[in-house]
C-alpha cells in the first residue's frame, strides 16, 4: 500500500498520473454551492444553538455523582427558586450539569448548598457560574473583530509575498468557503455554542489560510515562467501544482486531524460537554473542509480569477491556438484538458545528453 | 547547535522552576474567576490608564485579604478579569466587586486602636440618652454617636491585622467606624460630604510657602472639580473653627481611613495641600490612592465562575490522554508514510514538544502564565501544523530526488525551497495568533498565546534541529544508497536512473523521468549512460521489477475523463 501510495505520488510529481481539478472547476463551485446553501439553510432552522454564556444565566457543574438523576436536580433548585425551571444534562459519566436564569449571589450559594446535600457531594467538587447576557456577545464582537482585522492584514502579507491580490482574494474566498460550511455543521450538531467553539472558529481561520498559503506556493512556483513558454497553459501549469501537493495535503491533513479526532471521540463519549469538544468539532470540520477547499476551491478561483488577467488570456488563447494548429485530428482541444500533444515534444526527439545544462557544484 | 538547545532547555526548566510543570490556570485548577466590565454610562472615560488604576486598587484589596496567588489583568481594552485560585470566601468576592469608593467624612471621634474595653455601665446610659431627632451638622457627635457606633468603636481593633483590610464602605448618611490604613488609631466618622469623585487631581510634591519658597517637605497637593470646590469650602469653613478631633476630615479609601488631616484654615478656591511627616514613597502613595478615589469609572460582573478542581482535572487528564493518543497516531502514520524519515519526524515532534513545555514552564515561573484549557487545545492543533513543516520538506526533497538530483544535492534543494513555503505559511499562522491575542477576550487569549508560541517553536526546530539532522542523515550511506527502508529509495520514488553514488560506485541505471514540468520526459539512453555493463542492466531491471515501476517507454498521459485520449498500457497504475 505504502509503495502503492508514493508510486501514485510519483505519477502525480511526473504528471504521468494527473488528476483535471482546474479543468473541472465548475463540478466543484457546484458542489461547494450546494454545501454553503445547505449550511445557510442549517443556519436558519435549526439554527445555532446558544449556550449560556450568550443568554446569561446561571449554571452549575455537580462532577462525580453517584445517581444522575435529573429530577433531583430540578427539585433541589425549585426548591430554592420555585419559579425556576432549570435545564439539566448529564456530562460525561457522572457530572450534571445545571443551567438556570439569573440567581442572585446568595440563591447560587443556597444552591450550590442543597446540591450537595442531594447529591451526596462536597461542596469542593461544584461549579457555579453566573454569566452576564453580554458576556458571550462580546467574546463574538472581539471575535469578529478580530476576523477584520485578520483578513485585512493577511490580505496584505498574501498580496505582498504572492505579488499577486488575486492569490490573496482566493484565498480570502475559501475561507469564508470554510467557515460557512464548519458553522453549518455545527448548527446541524446542534450542541451549545460556547466561547469555546467560537475559539474553534478563529482557529479555523488560521488553518484554512495556512493550507492555502502551502499550496499556492507550488502553485507560484509552477507559474511562475508561463508567459515566457508556449507549451501550456496557465491553467494546466496551475492544476499540475495542486497534483504535485496532493500528497503533501492528504499526509498533512491526515496528521492533523489524528489528534483532532481523538479529541473529539474523547470529548464526544466520555467527557461530554465541555470545551474541549466544542472545540474539537469545529476543528475538525473546519480542517477536513480546509483541506479540501485550498485544493477544490482555492486553486480554480485563483485561476479564474488569474485567466481575467489580459496577458494570461491571451497567453491561453495562444497556447491552445497553437495546439488545435497541431493536433493531429485537428479537432479544438478544450481549456484545461491537459492533453500534451504539441508536436515538439514527442519523447526520444531531445538532443542529446550534449544539449543539457552542465548542472554547477554536485 | 542541537546539543546546546537541547542543554538550555534543559537547563531552563531545572533551573527555572522547581516543580518542573507549568502552573495551571483556573479552569484545570479550579477557582473563580469575575470578569468585570465597565458599567455603559462609564464606557466613555475608559482609557488604558483608568483601568491600571482600578487593576491596582483590585490588586490591593484582594492582596491585603491574603489570598495568595490571584491573578488581575485587564483584557480587551475595557475589561478586568479577576482570577482567585482555590475556593475564596465571600469576602474576598466582595472585595473584587465593589468599585474603589473614596469619601470624605468628617472625623467625630478619634481613639487609639486598641480595644477599649466597654463600661457596661456607661454603654447603659449611654442607651438611656434620648437621641436628637435631626442632626445640627455632619459633624454633630451627640446625634451621629449612638450607643451602638460607640460599642462597636469600643470593640474595634485596629491593631490586628485582619480589621485594617478595608471592605465595603457604610452607608453615606450613617456615622462609621473605621481604622486607619496603618492600624494607628481608629475614628468615628460623620456621614459623607464629598464623595472620591469630586477630586479633580492628586500629585505629590515639594511644598511651598505662601511666597512660593521650598519648604523641602513631601506634600500631597489635592484639586478638587467645580463641583467639588464649594463643598470643600463649607467643610474647611466649618472644621477650622472647630476644637480637635472635630477639626480634621478624614480619607476614606474602602472603608478604611488613609488619610485624616486637620484644617488650619478656610479653603475657598478648592486646591489644598496636604502636609505631614511624608517621605517622597508615602506622599506619592496617598497621591495615588487619592487618585483612585476620583476615578470616574465602576464596574459590574459581566461573570462569575467557580469552577471545581475535580472537574478541571478531569478535563485535562482526559484532553492529554486523547492528545498523546493522537500523537502516538501520528507516530504510526508518520513512520507507515515516510519509512525511517518517520523517525525524523517523531524525533523533530518530541524536540518540539519538550521546548514548547520547557518555554511554557519558564513563562509560568517568570511571568506567570497560566495553561489554561483552550491553550492546551491550541498545543494540540499545533502537532498538525509543525509536523506539516515536516511533511512539506520532506515532499520537497522526495520531489528533487524524482528530478534525479542525489540525496546530498536534493536535501539541499529541497530545503531551499521548503524553507519559503513553511515561512510564508508560519507567518500567516503568527499572524494569526498575534491578532487573536490583541483582541481577544478570556480563553480565546491563551489559546492564541500557544498557538503563536507553537508557531515561533516549529520554526526554530525546522531550522534548528529537523534540517540539520537530515543533512547529517543524508551523509550515512543507509540513507543516501536509497535503502529500502529509509523513505528515501529513488528506486520507489520513480528514478532509477544512473547516478554516480561516490567512490566509484553507480547506483541503478534504468531510465530518467524528469518531473520538473511533465513535458520533459524523456527516453531512455543506454547508449553512453555510463559504461554500463551487461549484468549491471539487468540487475537494474530486475531491481525496476521488484520495485514494481512500470515501463516507461510511453510517452505519460493524464486521467482525464475525455475517453478520447486513450491511456497506454500501463500508465494507470
Amino acid at each position: 500500500m505504502a509503495t502503492g501510495f508514493a508510486q501514485w505520488g510519483n505519477d502525480l510529481y511526473t504528471g504521468r498520473r494527473s488528476y483535471d481539478i482546474v479543468g473541472r472547476r465548475r463540478t466543484w463551485y457546484l458542489i461547494s454551492a450546494i454545501l454553503i446553501a445547505i449550511s445557510a439553510v442549517l443556519l436558519v432552522k435549526p439554527g445555532l444553538n446558544p449556550g449560556i454564556e450568550f443568554r446569561g444565566g446561571s449554571e452549575f457543574v455537580v462532577s462525580g455523582v453517584d445517581t444522575t438523576d435529573q429530577q433531583l436536580a430540578i427539585d433541589t433548585v425549585q426548591a430554592i427558586a420555585p419559579e425556576e425551571s432549570p435545564r439539566v444534562t448529564t456530562v460525561g459519566g457522572d457530572s450534571l450539569r445545571i443551567q438556570t436564569a439569573q440567581l442572585t449571589s446568595d440563591e447560587v450559594e443556597e444552591v450550590t448548598g442543597s446540591l450537595a446535600a442531594a447529591f451526596d457531594v462536597d461542596g469542593s467538587q461544584i461549579t457555579s457560574a453566573f454569566i452576564g447576557p453580554s458576556w458571550g456577545q462580546d467574546v463574538s464582537e472581539k471575535a469578529v473583530t478580530g476576523l477584520l482585522v485578520f483578513l485585512v492584514f493577511v490580505s496584505l502579507v498574501m498580496t505582498v509575498y504572492f505579488r499577486n491580490w488575486r492569490m490573496a482574494a482566493a484565498a480570502i474566498l475559501a475561507l469564508f468557503h470554510d467557515l460557512i460550511i464548519t458553522v453549518g455543521v455545527y448548527a446541524a450538531v446542534g450542541w451549545e455554542v460556547t466561547p469555546a467553539t467560537v475559539i474553534g472558529f478563529l482557529t479555523i481561520l488560521g488553518y484554512s489560510i495556512y493550507d492555502t498559503v502551502v499550496v499556492f506556493d507550488k502553485v507560484r512556483e509552477n507559474t511562475a515562467d508561463t508567459l515566457e513558454q508556449t507549451r501550456f497553459t496557465y491553467a494546466e501549469k496551475a492544476n499540475l501544482a495542486v497534483n504535485q501537493t496532493l500528497v503533501r495535503s492528504i499526509n498533512t491533513s491526515v496528521v492533523a486531524l489524528l489528534p483532532v479526532t481523538s479529541i473529539l471521540v474523547v470529548g464526544a463519549f466520555i467527557l461530554g460537554a465541555g470545551t474541549l469538544r466544542d472545540i474539537a468539532l469545529a476543528l475538525f470540520v473546519g480542517m477536513f473542509v480546509g483541506t479540501f477547499s485550498s485544493i477544490f476551491i482555492a486553486t480554480p478561483l485563483e485561476v479564474t480569477l488569474r485567466e481575467r488577467e489580459p496577458r494570461i488570456r491571451e497567453h491561453t488563447a495562444k497556447v491552445l491556438a497553437a495546439r488545435a494548429g497541431t493536433a493531429v485530428d485537428g479537432a479544438p482541444v478544450p481549456a484545461g484538458s491537459v492533453a500534451r500533444a504539441a508536436a515538439a515534444l514527442r519523447p526520444g526527439g531531445h538532443l542529446g545528453q550534449g544539449a543539457q545544462p552542465r548542472r554547477k557544484g554536485r | 547547535m542541537v546539543v546546546a538547545l537541547f542543554a538550555s532547555i534543559l537547563a531552563g526548566t531545572r533551573w527555572g522552576d522547581a516543580s518542573l510543570t507549568p502552573n495551571l490556570a483556573l479552569d484545570l485548577e479550579g477557582g473563580t474567576q469575575v470578569i468585570l466590565e465597565p458599567v455603559p454610562e462609564a464606557k466613555g472615560d475608559v482609557t488604558a490608564e483608568t483601568i491600571n488604576q482600578a487593576i491596582a486598587v483590585i490588586r490591593q484589596r484582594v492582596d491585603a485579604s491574603g489570598v495568595a496567588e490571584a491573578e488581575i489583568t485587564s483584557q480587551g481594552g475595557d475589561k478586568i478579569v479577576v482570577a482567585l485560585p482555590g475556593n475564596p470566601s465571600e469576602e474576598t468576592l466582595d472585595l473584587v466587586r465593589t468599585s474603589a469608593q473614596m469619601e470624605f467624612r468628617p472625623v467625630l471621634v478619634m481613639g487609639a486602636a486598641a480595644a477599649t474595653p466597654t463600661d457596661p455601665a456607661a454603654a447603659a446610659a449611654a442607651a438611656a440618652q434620648p437621641t436628637k431627632e435631626a442632626p445640627d451638622g455632619p459633624s454633630d457627635v451627640a446625634y451621629y454617636v449612638t450607643p451602638e457606633v460607640q460599642a462597636e468603636f469600643d470593640a474595634l481593633d485596629c491593631t490586628l491585622p485582619e480589621n485594617r483590610t478595608g471592605g465595603v464602605p457604610g452607608d453615606p448618611d450613617e456615622a462609621f467606624v473605621a481604622c486607619d490604613q496603618e492600624g494607628l488609631a481608629k475614628f468615628i466618622l460623620g456621614p459623607v460630604e464629598i464623595p472620591g469623585a469630586d477630586i479633580k487631581s492628586a500629585t505629590s510634591g515639594m511644598g511651598s510657602t505662601s511666597t512660593g519658597a521650598s519648604t523641602g517637605q513631601w506634600v500631597v497637593n489635592l484639586e478638587f472639580t467645580g463641583e467639588g470646590t464649594p463643598k470643600f469650602t463649607e467643610v474647611t469653613t466649618r472644621l477650622a473653627s472647630s476644637a480637635a478631633p472635630l477639626n480634621q476630615f478624614a480619607v476614606v479609601l474602602d472603608a478604611l481611613v488613609i488619610s485624616a488631616p486637620s484644617v488650619n484654615e478656610v479653603i475657598p478656591n478648592g486646591q489644598a495641600q496636604i502636609s505631614g511627616s511624608f517621605t517622597r514613597e508615602s506622599a506619592e502613595t496617598l497621591a495615588n490612592q487619592l487618585n483612585f478615589g476620583s476615578l470616574p469609572i465602576s464596574f459590574e460582573e459581566q461573570s462569575v465562575q467557580q469552577i471545581s478542581a475535580t472537574l478541571g482535572s478531569e478535563q485535562l487528564q482526559k484532553g492529554l490522554l486523547a492528545g498523546v493518543f493522537g500523537l502516538l497516531l501520528v507516530v504510526v502514520y508518520s513512520l507507515f508514510q515516510y519509512r525511517a524519515l518517520g523517525m525524523v519526524t517523531v524525533a523533530s515532534l518530541l524536540v518540539a514538544a519538550v521546548v514548547t513545555y520547557g518555554i511554557i514552564t519558564f513563562l509560568s515561573w517568570v511571568q506567570g502564565y497560566r495553561l489554561s484549557l483552550p491553550g492546551v487545545a491550541g498545543l494540540i492543533v499545533a502537532i498538525g501544523i509543525t509536523a506539516d513543516s515536516f511533511i512539506v520538506y520532506f515532499e520537497r526533497i522526495r520531489d528533487e530526488l524524482r528530478d534525479g538530483r542525489p540525496l546530498g544535492a536534493a536535501i539541499d534543494k529541497g530545503w531551499e525551497r521548503a524553507r519559503r513555503t513553511i515561512l510564508a505559511s508560519d507567518a500567516v499562522n503568527f499572524t494569526a495568533a498575534v491578532v487573536l491575542y490583541l483582541l481577544a477576550v478570556g480563553g480565546v487569549r491563551g489559546f492564541a498565546f500557544t498557538l503563536g508560541l507553537t508557531t515561533l517553536v516549529d520554526l526554530l526546530v525546522v531550522f534548528l534541529f529537523t534540517h540539520p539532522v537530515m543533512v547529517l542523515l543524508g551523509r550515512t550511506r543507509f540513507f543516501a544508497e536509497g535503502h529500502p527502508a529509509s523513505g528515501l529509495d529513488p528506486r520507489r520514488l520513480g528514478v532509477d536512473t544512473v547516478r554516480y553514488a561516490g567512490r566509484g560506485r553507480v547506483a541503478a541505471p534504468g531510465q530518467q523521468t524528469k518531473g520538473a514540468s511533465p513535458s520533459d520526459v524523456r527516453e531512455p539512453v543506454a547508449v553512453g549512460s555510463g559504461g554500463m555493463t551487461i549484468a549491471e542492466r539487468r540487475a537494474a531491471a530486475r531491481a525496476a521489477e521488484a520495485a514494481s515501476v512500470p515501463p516507461h517507454d510511453d510517452p505519460p498521459t493524464t486521467v482525464t475523463d475525455d475517453p478520447a485520449a486513450g491511456r497506454p498500457e500501463g500508465s494507470d497504475r
